[in-house]
């Protein structure tokens, strides 16, 4: 594993009025390393994850990716550098084919005659090698994505953030919505992306599958980080514990 | 590790998709057909081998079509313009008042001032549209339904609260004109707008991204487009096309009125959804609105023809456009049914 992290928050707070959403939480993230993000409603998983994102900016503190400051870029020059946020409701377009999807904001166009077309074939085609990356397989990507199940769309998601080279990618609660069967697929893809060195961060409640995929997980309680741990140096009631604030490390 | 199943759809759900989106085609078939064989029953010749029926049905279809290319654009990017019918006639008073104002010149110059006048007055209502719903977040209905009532106190006003007559040559010409002696030339000038709006929806980014805000504003946003610069345009196309329809009323007729295109207006809105458009926006095609556009041309057309009273237009289309809405209704339900299971 690389000694450089790739991701490295130094104590960022941010207010939102009387709330202190996140206080003083610190994280380094190491390339194909899959962390979780763990709490109760309202600990600040969300307002960390949108600060990296570049949706919000911390009051104070430093989020550095590659070894570059992130805290005053957009979310889309956040993009751009390689972080992808994948929220719950995977932001398809659901009247659109899989592939304009993938390519939404960065289609490729051609020229018939002298003028410019959008190439739906070139972004059709590029679009089954991204998902083949992935080990998905599809017979017809002309189907607006509307027809496919909660499981696939969630790899359309994902192969659009693999396809435009993310090195690191935010998953907002990626199984919440899915069947058993489908939530084992969205689990194998995790493992995929992390074997091809991608550093991912899971929100979750589900300590099952966090401690299946994850190789680290970090609880936040009331905004603070109340503990991390090696997903083998710890187990569910721990987690429990650092979630409800019975445990915590520092502070 | 090929544990994820290939995303196969049923052939079932493929047929039901395939008879959902093609309906509107049948729909037209059924029709021509219907009024063909009624009109050999009841007076013994052709309706449609006729080239005057066929004349007039187009023109009657390019009314409805202009106000209705635009207004395709607003309702797939699930948005509504009920300004465009006074919009028209904006467009059409604007361009008589202006042809009556300079008798002494050319009837060629004072036709292409009118014309010019006319749109650029109209693209006026259009851009306030664009920036009240792009940028102040008015919801589309109330900010037309505003700009409804100001564009037609403001058309009324220009034309003095009367028909405005014209006597130009170019304009009677362009409006009653046939080209080869065959096609009228209101329809030539709506077959060249019809193709480079077809080419703007299905080819373009701009056509692209009205798909995806029409399906999920926020696929667009996180995308990074610019969804206030398209809505904004997508307005002032609806009002363009709208001042177009205003224009064909001026010269077809040879004046102009402030209330010229407000019949239509149901019409085209009418035409968008029998041409497989969805109120909640995402769907919808130009060849489908020219399918709607055809289908309510020949309803009203066909419906004189064999001798109903007029009324019963009203009633036919109100019948379609409920039709029209039960299909798109339907494919909702297909949709949900091969998506993702409850949780």
């Amino acid at each position: 594993m690389n000694t450089e992290p790739i991701l490295s928050i130094d104590d960022v707070s941010k207010r939102f009025g009387g709330v202190l959403a996140s206080r003083n939480v610190s994280l380094d993230l190491y390339e194909g390393e899959v962390l979780a993000l763990a709490g109760d409603n309202g600990a600040g998983k969300s307002t960390l994850i949108k600060m990296i994102a570049g949706v919000h900016q911390p009051d104070r503190g430093e989020i550095l990716f590659r070894g570059q400051s992130i805290i005053h870029r957009s979310p889309q020059e956040v993009r751009d550098l390689g972080i992808e946020t994948i929220y719950q409701d995977l932001a398809l377009a659901d009247n659109l084919d899989v592939g304009v999807n993938i390519f939404l904001g960065r289609e490729r166009m051609k020229r018939v005659l002298g003028i410019p077309v959008l190439d739906r074939r070139t972004m059709r085609d590029e679009a089954r090698g991204a998902l083949k990356h992935l080990g998905i397989v599809l017979s017809d990507l002309s189907m607006p994505v509307q027809f496919l199940s909660g499981g696939q769309r969630q790899a359309i998601a994902i192969s659009r953030a693999v396809y435009w080279q993310a090195k690191l990618i935010i998953m907002d609660e990626p199984t919440a919505a899915l069947g058993v069967p489908e939530q084992r697929e969205v689990k194998l893809l995790i493992k995929k992306l992390k074997a091809q060195g991608v550093a991912i961060i899971l929100i979750s409640h589900n300590l099952t599958d966090i401690f299946e995929v994850c190789d680290r997980i970090l609880v936040l309680e009331r905004g603070r980080k109340a503990g991390e741990r090696m997903i083998g140096d710890t187990n569910e009631d721990e987690v429990v514990g650092m979630m409800m604030g019975r445990i915590l490390d520092e502070g | 590790m090929d544990s994820t199943p290939p995303l196969d759809i049923p052939l079932r759900i493929r047929l039901l998709r395939l008879l959902t989106n093609a309906w509107s085609w049948l729909f037209l078939i059924f029709i021509i057909g219907f009024f063909e064989t009624w009109s050999w029953v009841i007076y013994d010749r052709t309706f449609f081998g006729n080239l005057y029926n066929v004349q007039s049905v187009l023109l009657t279809a390019t009314q409805i079509l202009m106000m209705a290319l635009g207004l395709t654009l607003v309702i797939i990017s699930a948005g509504i313009d009920l300004s465009i019918g006074f919009i028209a006639g904006l467009a059409a008073v604007t361009m008589a008042v202006v042809i009556r104002a300079f008798p002494e010149l050319p009837p060629v110059l004072s036709f292409s001032m009118g014309i010019s006048a006319g749109i650029a007055v109209a693209l006026v209502p259009g851009m306030i549209n664009g920036w009240l719903i792009a940028k102040l977040k008015v919801p589309s209905f109330i900010g037309t339904l505003g700009m409804f009532g100001v564009t037609r106190g403001v058309a009324f006003l220009i034309a003095g609260g009367a028909t405005v007559s014209i006597s130009n040559s170019t304009a009677k010409a362009f409006g009653n004109g046939k080209l080869f002696d065959v096609v009228p030339i209101p329809v030539v000038v709506a077959i060249a707008v019809t193709l480079f709006f077809h080419y703007l929806l299905k080819y373009t980014k701009f056509g692209l991204y009205t798909y995806a805000m029409g399906g999920n504003i926020q696929s667009a946003v996180r995308a990074g487009v610019n969804t206030t610069r398209i809505t904004f345009f997508i307005y002032l196309l609806s009002a363009f096309t709208a001042a177009l329809a205003g224009l064909f009323y001026t010269a077809r007729f040879s004046a102009g009125a402030a209330d010229a295109g407000e019949p239509i207006l149901l019409n085209a809105v009418a035409a968008v959804f029998i041409g497989g458009a969805s109120l909640t926006g995402g769907s919808g095609t130009i060849a489908g609105t020219v399918i709607g556009s055809l289908i309510i041309a020949i309803i009203q057309f066909g419906l004189v023809f064999i001798g109903m009273p007029p009324f019963w237009q009203f009633i036919t289309v109100g019948l379609v456009i409920i039709i029209a809405v039960l299909i798109d209704q339907s494919r909702a339900k297909i949709a949900q049914s091969t998506s993702r299971p409850a949780s």
